[in-house]
């Protein structure tokens, strides 16, 4: 019996314990409840924002870059379609052998193959590998004729910048290169592989319009990395069309014009709006070698090359103006009253001051000349004597007046500013005082004067548009248009009497028979142009040269003198200015004044200031 | 001895269905229905390959939990010691193949399966375990003498299973025969005593006796987030997958944590969580619900059942059930290391699911039997 009841003790025993355990266990799960209820609710949207994190990568989309037109619309950096073919390693079980059989369909070298086997090794194998790009469309045909042979490949089109007007444009236009490290800023773009922003010329300047702005697509990724799914897609915003002053065709003709001498620049641009249709340096070099890479012996030789193909010269090039000066010292001399219609000089060949002697281009003389006749045969000794009296200081003031000394403002950052000296320049330059021999110099646009070719062209559009302050401009963007440019540039204080006679002499240049630049004179009355030959020194002509009677042509190519020549047409009713430098071209009559007529009558075929796309006729 | 062996009792093959415990399959069968839909969306909306294979293991182990459950618990009896060293031997096997094999094997192929034998130990543990308890008296269980063989017979396995090396496992049937002991009246500063020993062997423990996987688990469930790309991985992404899924889930088929596979072994450990982030804390709580009531429903058994052996042997299972439950989800939650248990009936997995209907074949042949005399 007691054995029974302590078998039921011990049964109620064990039911007493059951229970306590059945206490433990509910008070257990009431933990786990309590800790699902703290991570789910207490937690939740923390935990909420750490899986988003976990699974959505943000990409970005780049934006196609806007595209740049001459005057007409006509394209001159546009994105072009680029061709490539593509691996997913993941889809191949040997991806050399896959590149081996492409191989027999496209020519594809040893080392992309080492490349593409490089890379796959170092990605995720679902990250598709550039294979080659720039294919043809034959390529592309080839290819996906025989994908079925060639698993894992596909092809694409992806965008590259092309400049349909190579090197004609390529200062102007400029070209598109990497990313390097200074360059990045908030933009984000930038960091993106393959991002391409500008790196010379209007592609630089106004890069951030051309660049747009990115697209973000927010994807779903796995674990490893994959793209699952695309969640939210916000599209890219391509960059602005940017519409240029240019005259796309009237550049390639300059271009091509000034190609025929070692190193030239020259500038056409409207008279009266200040637009700019052409602006030429040569040689120049293919912008689409940068995109597509350029081979290292055509770069080195674009490094090395001593008329500096890289470097935009009409607007960064420095030249002393030469006697295209002289127009500027002739206002100067009729505003101070100096000169009128009958003041004469007499030119025997030479002009003395003091000790020392300046020579006349001519060595036995002009004769007695007026100041027409003066600019008409770009007589020295006229201004030498005009010089001593006028003093620097108006030389530098009228040449100020006229556009030269200072950056113009002009929307390519390479331009450089030129030099106009005076007594203030020289001390702060050597501290030295100015000497008068010095004026005398300047007067000629020799000694340490300097003018871009931009800014001899507006000089010569501020006189021909009756004295108003145009200055040069290439983008529409931001500006008023072509036609409402006219008559909105402050008139400057010059007399209309004053520039006419200055202008007489500039017809005479071409087209009176003594005339420097008479041989290049065009005979149509209606396209007739006007102008100034312009002979800048390089260096000093010695004593010993001249008396040997050293013909400048014989001397080494560096040493010859540039060749100059401004003008404008048709000189009845002038529109189209023009400044055009040959380096080391000898003389600005022989070298420079043929490329200015021949520009000139294109320009006026042409007849770009007649249409501008975006604007009402 | 004649005839067959579900004759053997006082009632007939129709009686015993009848006092089937209905009740329990149907959770039973409930739970392992969550279990399905977790596997079929672990495999982003997929039968296959987890889902459809659990089915017909479930199929199989519920052919078998109802022959066990209808054969009378006398021969049960009988059959604990035959068991009991079957199992050390399958575990000296496992041992034995591991080390011509590779490293920590844990498991003998059965072709259609693979048995992990610690699994079916732990079942024959608690089998004898409550044959050396039931003829106990409340004085035994006082003596601390009568302790001795309780203590061999977990000790052999819990030694056999730290060779494999299995730290959870061994953990597990430490703490399911410390919970028989409880339950079969040991007194509570044994208990006590207990505690204090553990707490004063495990800086020894640590020292000499745990394997670095197992101190840098240990470390990574002290401090997840120190080692969030290593060892840390798991758990942070677990929690990253039950938090996100708020009061009511994302959604079935939704989980991007376990879709994107972000969550690790979430077919196997780490299910509860991917049902718990697709079902939110709504779906995860009736879980736990659905437990507590299996629980019950045992423990109820176990006080109606009428003899000993039926009581500590019902009970011993519902407590090894429960281990899973608690240490899997509570792994999963961040409240314990992340030792490699699956959670019961869930979990993908052949063992698992036949070891837990094995248990509940033997629970409800306590129920079914519970008048049954078995013989002291």
């Amino acid at each position: 019996m007691k054995s029974i009841k302590s078998e039921q003790d011990h049964g109620k025993l064990i039911s007493r314990r059951a229970i306590i355990m059945g206490t433990m266990q509910t008070a257990a799960l009431g933990v786990l409840g309590g800790r699902l209820a703290w991570l789910q609710v207490a937690q939740g949207s923390k935990y909420r924002t750490l899986s988003d994190k976990n699974r959505i990568n943000v990409k970005m989309l780049a934006p196609s870059r806007g595209t740049i037109v001459d005057r007409y619309g006509v394209p001159l950096a546009v994105n072009g379609r680029n061709f490539r073919v593509l691996i997913v390693p993941e889809q191949v079980k040997d991806i050399e052998s896959v590149l081996r059989a492409l191989q027999s369909h496209i020519d594809l070298q040893e080392s992309d193959i080492r490349s593409v086997l490089k890379e796959a090794k170092r990605n995720a194998k679902f990250v598709p590998i550039e294979v080659k790009d720039d294919l043809s469309w034959d390529e592309v045909a080839k290819i996906e004729v025989n994908l079925p042979d060639l698993p894992g490949l596909s092809t694409d089109v992806g965008q590259r910048r092309t400049y349909p007007f190579a090197d004609a444009t390529a200062h102007v236009v400029g070209y598109v290169g990497a990313v390097n490290e200074r360059e990045i800023d908030q933009d984000p773009l930038l960091s993106l592989p393959g991002f391409r922003i500008g790196k010379t010329g209007i592609e630089k300047k106004f890069d951030k319009e051309l660049r747009g702005e990115k697209g973000t697509a927010q994807v779903e990724v796995n674990v490893v990395g994959r793209e699952v799914r695309e969640l939210d897609v916000r599209d890219s915003h391509s960059g602005e069309r940017l519409i240029l002053t240019l005259d796309g065709e009237l550049q390639r003709f300059t271009q091509t014009r000034l190609a025929q001498e070692r190193s030239a620049s020259a500038v056409i641009m409207d008279a009266h709006t200040g637009a700019v249709y052409t602006l030429a340096s040569s040689p120049a070099f293919d912008p689409n070698l940068f995109i597509s890479g350029m081979p290292f012996d055509i770069w080195e030789q674009l490094r090395t090359d001593a008329a500096h193909p890289l470097v935009n010269k009409a607007i960064a090039g420095q030249y002393p103006p030469a006697s295209t000066f002289k127009m500027v010292v002739a206002l100067a001399g009729l505003r101070a009253g100096l000169v009128n219609s009958n003041r004469t000089s007499f030119c025997g060949g030479h002009f003395q001051y003091g000790k020392d002697k300046f020579h006349c281009w001519k060595k036995h003389g002009h004769g007695r000349v007026d100041v027409m006749q003066a600019i008409q045969h770009s007589c020295d000794v006229f201004f030498y004597e005009l010089a001593v009296e006028l003093g620097i200081e108006k030389i530098a003031r009228e040449a100020r007046l006229f556009g030269l000394g200072d950056k113009l403002g002009f929307e390519l950052t390479e331009e450089s500013p030129g030099l106009v000296p005076d007594k203030e320049w020289k001390l702060g330059y050597n501290g030295r005082k100015w000497q008068v021999g010095e004026t005398i110099v300047t007067s000629i646009g020799q000694g340490s004067l300097l003018a871009t070719p931009l800014q001899m062209a507006v000089m010569t559009a501020r006189m021909v548009n009756g004295g108003y302050a145009v200055k040069p401009w290439i983008t529409s963007n931001g500006l008023a248009p072509n036609s409402k440019m006219v008559g909105k540039w402050p008139k400057m204080d010059v007399k209309q009497s004053h520039i006419e006679m200055v202008l007489k002499g500039m017809e005479d240049v071409v087209n009176d028979r003594g005339g420097t630049a008479y041989a290049s004179r065009i005979v149509d009355e209606e396209l007739a142009f006007a102008g100034k030959t312009g002979t800048g020194q390089v260096q000093r002509i010695t004593m010993a040269q001249r008396k040997a009677g050293v013909k400048n042509e014989d001397l080494d190519w560096k040493q010859r003198h540039h060749a100059l020549f401004v003008g404008y047409a048709p000189y009845k009713n002038p529109r189209y200015v023009c400044s055009v430098v040959v380096e080391h071209g000898v003389g600005g009559s022989k070298a420079a004044a043929p490329i200015a007529k021949e520009i000139l009558l294109e320009a006026q075929r042409r007849a770009p200031h007649k249409a501008m796309v975006g604007e009402e006729s | 001895m004649s005839g067959p062996i579900f004759m053997q009792s006082d009632q007939s093959l129709m009686v015993k269905l009848r006092h089937l415990n209905w009740g329990l399959v149907l959770l039973i069968f409930i739970i392992a229905s969550i279990g399905f839909a977790a596997l079929y969306s672990a495999a982003g909306g997929s039968w296959d390959p987890w889902a459809s294979r659990q089915m017909q293991r479930f199929i199989i182990g519920m052919i078998g939990m109802f022959i066990i459950a209808l054969i009378d618990i006398k021969w049960w009896y009988k059959l604990v010691w035959p068991a009991y060293f079957i199992g050390i031997a399958l575990l000296i096997v496992v041992e034995l193949m591991g080390h011509v094999g590779m490293g920590a094997q844990r498991w003998i192929d059965l072709g259609f399966m693979k048995l992990q034998p610690s699994e079916m130990m732990k079942i024959a543990v608690v089998m004898a375990l409550a044959r050396y308890f039931h003829p106990a008296t409340v004085d035994d269980m006082r003596r601390l003498f009568f302790l001795i063989i309780p203590a061999i017979i977990v000790m052999v396995p819990v030694g056999l299973v730290l060779l494999q090396p299995d730290l959870g496992t061994s953990l597990m049937i430490i703490m399911a025969g410390a919970g028989m002991l409880f339950i079969a009246g040991a007194s509570i500063w044994l208990f006590v005593a207990g505690i204090a020993a553990v707490a004063a062997i495990i800086p020894i423990a640590w020292n000499f006796f745990l394997h670095d996987y197992q101190k840098k688990r240990v470390m990574t469930f002290l401090d997840p987030e120190s080692d969030p790309l290593g060892a840390g991985y798991h758990i942070t992404q677990s929690k990253i997958a039950l938090g996100s899924g708020g009061i009511d889930g994302r959604g079935f088929l939704e989980g991007t944590q376990s879709r994107l596979n972000f969550l690790p072994e979430k077919q196997t450990d780490f299910i509860f969580t991917l049902w718990a982030e697709e079902q939110g804390l709504f779906g995860g709580a009736i879980l736990l619900f659905l437990f507590a009531l299996v629980f019950y429903y045992c423990i109820w058994i176990a006080m109606k059942c009428r003899h000993n052996f039926g009581r500590y042997l019902a009970l011993g299972l519902m407590i090894n059930f429960s281990l899973y439950v608690f240490i899997n989800i509570g792994m999963v939650m961040g409240l314990l290391p992340v030792v490699g248990a699956p959670l019961p009936l869930i979990s993908y997995g052949g063992t698992s699911m036949l070891a837990a209907l094995i248990g509940f074949g033997l629970i409800m042949s306590c129920s079914i039997h519970s008048d049954s005399k078995v013989t002291r």
